[in-house]
């Protein structure tokens, strides 16, 4: 880095290093915001992957009939949508506002492991093209669902080894950045920052962190024994040879389950970040939300099975996954009501990243209550495997997750760029954006109770209206994203955009350390640790 | 009360033109169903629902408020309040109370519907890729149940036929599993090859069938009727093309069917024991391997690369006839082991169809007599092993 500082003009109140010249500078960058702007553009493109492939799904599923594609060609499409959005684009997404933000949110100049930082980058990537390069293979990309489970999963063709390894190296990725979080977290505060003083999307991330450290490798024992199951005659999940194919499913939902929250926790980070500086109030209830997040990741531990009520657990076993499926109300519950109570009696101005926000907490809410309504074990004998819990998950998942993936980035991208994004696009974004998620999937609960069964590539035809409504949805919504890129790249490109004051929004800075710093922000910061911490929580 | 409150939901959503109400064929909410399983398990759901209502309108109506008065623009000024541990504590409890209301009916429901004691006759389900196999343990009824024909030919890719035109597209079959009303029966299920799940929303619940176990439930209809249902747990490219049909009739028709089902269990060994022509194991296999062996090696037997091998032109097929009769009937691989699930008949026809068919020409044939001697070994070599453990 010498040859390149030399070359660098140094100024007085800046210690700056600029970033490597030269394509090489991606390749090689330790540095926490060019690491976090890698992950946040390869979750964006993977956004698209998996939504044209979700796109496949529902033109398929715009009128009775096979139009389009094989069946088997339909389940590939099922199972890649899922994998590659789980593990592309929402957690790395996630990641990368991790990366970005945790450094500067907690006064620290860069993440505690940087080196492994790009390593686990580049796994990521690695990770992502094998799962990709099965969609090429004889016997096309694994086709029996995001689940993998067996026996099914072991009629996959060639793409079996390829879709296991890369589960490894998607695991050992989100390992290492979950143990670099963590101690970034842990080690790198200010020394002012206590824990209790940690911005929520910190902490969060902080109990995230754990979240992944527990569950991947047993995700990874998951599929290594599928892997043996199918190349080295053991019989883990094969009844006949003393094994148990349920087994298969307990073990991948403890990973499972929690792996959702994984998505989830960062989400109610964001949002609980963003919220406070729309309604110019401290956030509501900071020591409860941290409780309920810490909650709700304890539970999340405990609950696996309720995704297995009709496998033939014994009584026992379904009533207690029963309760502990609805306690998760009462944390999540807890967190709404003070979201609620910081917009109560603030001065609330409605900026993209508020709206994403609002719409986030009212329809998170709303797949939260069917959720609720699905822990309620004998009822989910009819409600399982069907659209109906189609339509729970992406509504905690689209408008949720997503959702807030896009608050975020309009609302630190003027922090990132020094340019105001256009308001007036966005606002349009998200109108688009949140109308066409609803005819999207709103339709799918009529089509869950009326006996739709999920991933089925042609349907009887008493659902034909509601999956036409629901396909129309899904393309508005699909071309919508793109004005998300068009946004993004014409902040990034600077012509006609406003310039961003240092701190963004309105008094943002008494919120979050990240407003204390100059737009666009340096690319080295926190050099040395800032000496007040906002206190605005408090 | 209900009811009208749902009428109101289903009007502004017509209001709004997201309804064409002449072609509601099709239902809003979950089915109440014709058992009192699925009644119960319907009123739970519509409490949970209204519980839910509820506590969003509460919860948005006062984020609304909030949206709508306390805004910037309308000069409202931010106050600085952040924290009320009695709030929080109102808002932890209430919930915790208004779940365990819910988890009281809910339990006693689940231990309902656990309880297969008393039941007055068995049928075992076994799920396979991609049908289901009937087996009544009382009187010995025993059928295969797969799409039914129409439906079938309407799904297949670039078929040109409506499925509006197909009656009970994809939810009709070929052979529909029926039950007496009024008689609490007990199902077992179990699977051949992969997971599969055994729903009838009618009845109120589904099952997954796992290979190599057996789960329960049991059923009491009480109105004699047709009851519509398919697979629901994912296992492999038919998945969507099994479906389940229920016949419930009153005990004395019951009856009469399982004497019809005997007679004809009978007519079909008898079957296997005539001399049969080439053209008619031809016409049979026809019709056999449509039905059977179509879904992966297709109509015209060129097979899916990779994954389902061609029968036209296979040497394996054109082989020794002894070798083609061993794979079918044991299987190989993801190919199922035909022995048990085919009647002789069927089985020579089929063979005999896949020798002479799709450019095949061996020109040679089986009878049905020797297919059942070899199925009789196969029976008494699977006894064997049974003996063994």
């Amino acid at each position: 880095m010498s040859a390149v500082a030399s070359e660098h003009e140094h100024t007085d109140d800046h210690h700056d290093h600029g970033p490597a010249k030269g394509w090489m500078r991606w390749i090689v960058t330790t540095n926490h915001k060019d690491i976090g702007s890698m992950y946040l553009i390869f979750a964006l493109i993977m956004f698209f992957v998996g939504g044209t492939m979700a796109l496949i799904i529902r033109a398929e599923l715009f009128e009775p009939g096979m139009q389009f594609v094989e069946p088997q060609f339909f389940n590939s499409m099922t199972t890649m949508h899922a994998l590659v959005m789980v593990f592309g684009a929402v957690m790395p997404a996630f990641v990368g506002f991790a990366n970005w933000m945790i450094p500067m949110m907690i006064g620290a100049p860069d993440m505690a492991l940087p080196r492994m930082n790009n390593m686990s980058f580049w796994m990521l990537v690695a990770g992502i093209l094998m799962l990709a390069s099965t969609l090429f293979m004889e016997g096309g990309a694994p086709a029996s669902g995001w689940t993998l489970y067996p026996p099914l999963v072991l009629q996959t063709g060639d793409a079996l080894p390829f879709a296991v390894f890369s589960v490894h190296l998607l695991g050992i990725s989100s390992i290492m950045g979950a143990i670099n979080i963590i101690a970034t977290i842990l080690n790198m505060r200010a020394p002012k920052m206590s824990l209790m003083q940690m911005p929520l999307f910190v902490w969060t991330w902080l109990i995230t962190g754990f979240l992944l450290i527990a569950i991947m490798p047993v995700f990874a024992g998951a599929v290594t024994m599928l892997l043996t199951d199918r190349f080295f005659e053991t019989s883990f999940f094969d009844a006949a040879g003393g094994g148990d194919p349920v087994l298969y499913q307990h073990i991948f939902w403890f990973f499972g389950h929690p792996e959702v929250y994984v998505m989830i926790l960062p989400t109610f980070g964001i949002a609980s970040t963003i919220i406070p500086v729309f309604a110019r109030k401290p956030l509501f209830g900071y020591s409860s939300m941290v409780y309920a997040t810490a909650s709700i990741a304890f539970l999340s531990f405990i609950v696996w099975a309720h995704h297995m009520f009709t496998v033939g657990m014994p009584i026992s076993g379904e009533l207690f996954f029963m309760y502990a499926t609805m306690i998760i109300a009462v944390p999540t519950g807890v967190k709404i009501f003070n979201w609620t109570a910081t917009m109560w009696k603030g001065a609330m101005t409605f900026e993209a990243p508020m709206l994403f926000s609002i719409a986030f907490v009212v329809l998170f809410t709303l797949g939260g209550f069917t959720g609720l309504m699905m822990s309620i074990a004998p009822v989910d004998f009819q409600y399982h495997d069907t659209y109906f819990i189609v339509a729970h998950f992406h509504y905690t998942l689209v408008p949720a997750s997503v959702f807030i993936l896009m608050a975020g980035g309009y609302f630190w991208i003027p922090k990132w760029t020094g340019k105001m994004y256009d308001e007036r696009l966005a606002r349009l974004h998200f109108w688009l954006s949140a109308i066409s998620v609803n005819i999207l999937f709103f339709p799918q609960h009529f089509l869950g109770l009326a006996g739709m069964p999920r991933r089925i590539p042609d349907y009887a035809t008493q659902f034909s209206d509601w999956n036409m409504v629901s396909s129309i949805g899904a393309f508005i919504f699909g071309f919508s994203q793109l004005m998300f890129v068009y946004i993004v790249i014409k902040t990034i490109k600077g012509k006609d955009c406003a310039d961003a004051t240092d701190e963004v929004w309105e008094d943002a800075a008494k919120h979050g350390l990240e407003w204390t710093l100059p737009s666009p922000v340096p690319y080295h910061t926190f050099a040395t640790p800032p000496e007040k911490i906002p206190t605005e929580h408090f | 009360m209900k009811k009208t409150k749902l009428q109101l939901v289903y009007l502004t959503l017509m209001m709004l033109g997201l309804k064409s109400v002449e072609a509601s064929d099709y239902t809003l909410n979950l089915m109440k169903g014709v058992t009192k399983t699925s009644n119960d398990i319907y009123d739970l759901h519509m409490l949970t629902l209204w519980v839910c209502v509820f506590i969003g309108v509460a919860v948005f109506g006062t984020m609304f408020y909030s949206i709508y008065h306390h805004r910037k623009s309308k000069g409202h000024k931010a106050e600085q309040f952040h924290e009320n541990t009695t709030v929080e504590i109102i808002w932890t409890i209430i919930p915790t109370i208004i779940l365990i209301a819910m988890a009281i009916p809910a339990t006693k429901l689940m231990i309902e519907m656990d309880d297969v004691s008393e039941s007055e006759m068995s049928i075992k389900v076994t799920g396979w890729q991609w049908k289901w196999e009937y087996e009544y343990l009382d009187n010995g009824v025993h059928f295969f149940s797969s799409l039914d024909e129409k439906s079938n030919q309407a799904r297949k890719l670039g078929s040109d036929i409506d499925p509006r035109t197909v009656d009970h597209y994809l939810l009709n079959v070929d052979k529909p599993l029926v039950i007496p009303t009024n008689t609490k029966i007990r199902f077992l299920f179990t699977a051949a090859d992969v997971l599969h799940s055994w729903w009838v929303p009618d009845l109120g619940w589904k099952t997954d069938t796992i290979p190599g176990f057996i789960n329960e439930a049991w059923t009491l209809v009480e109105k004699a009727g047709t009851y519509r249902g398919q697979c629901a747990e994912l296992c492999g490219k038919d998945h969507g093309f099994m479906p389940i049909v229920v016949i419930a009739m009153d005990k004395p028709d019951y009856e009469l069917w399982v004497k019809e089902q005997k007679a004809l269990a009978q007519a079909q060994l008898a079957a296997a024991d005539r001399e049969w022509t080439h053209e008619e194991l031809m016409t049979k296999g026809k019709s056999i391997y449509t039905s059977s062996c179509a879904s992966c090696h297709m109509d015209d037997g060129s097979g899916m690369t990779g994954t389902f091998p061609a029968i036209a032109g296979s040497s394996m097929v054109t082989g020794d006839i002894g070798n083609e009769i061993n794979i079918v009937m044991n299987g190989q691989g993801m190919m199922p082991a035909f022995g048990s699930m085919l009647s002789a008949a069927d089985f020579a026809a089929v063979i005999t169809y896949t020798r002479n068919s799709f450019g095949n020409a061996v020109g040679d044939l089986v009878q049905p007599s020797k297919i059942k001697s070899l199925q009789a070994e196969l029976v008494s070599a699977n006894d064997d092993d049974d003996d063994d453990d």
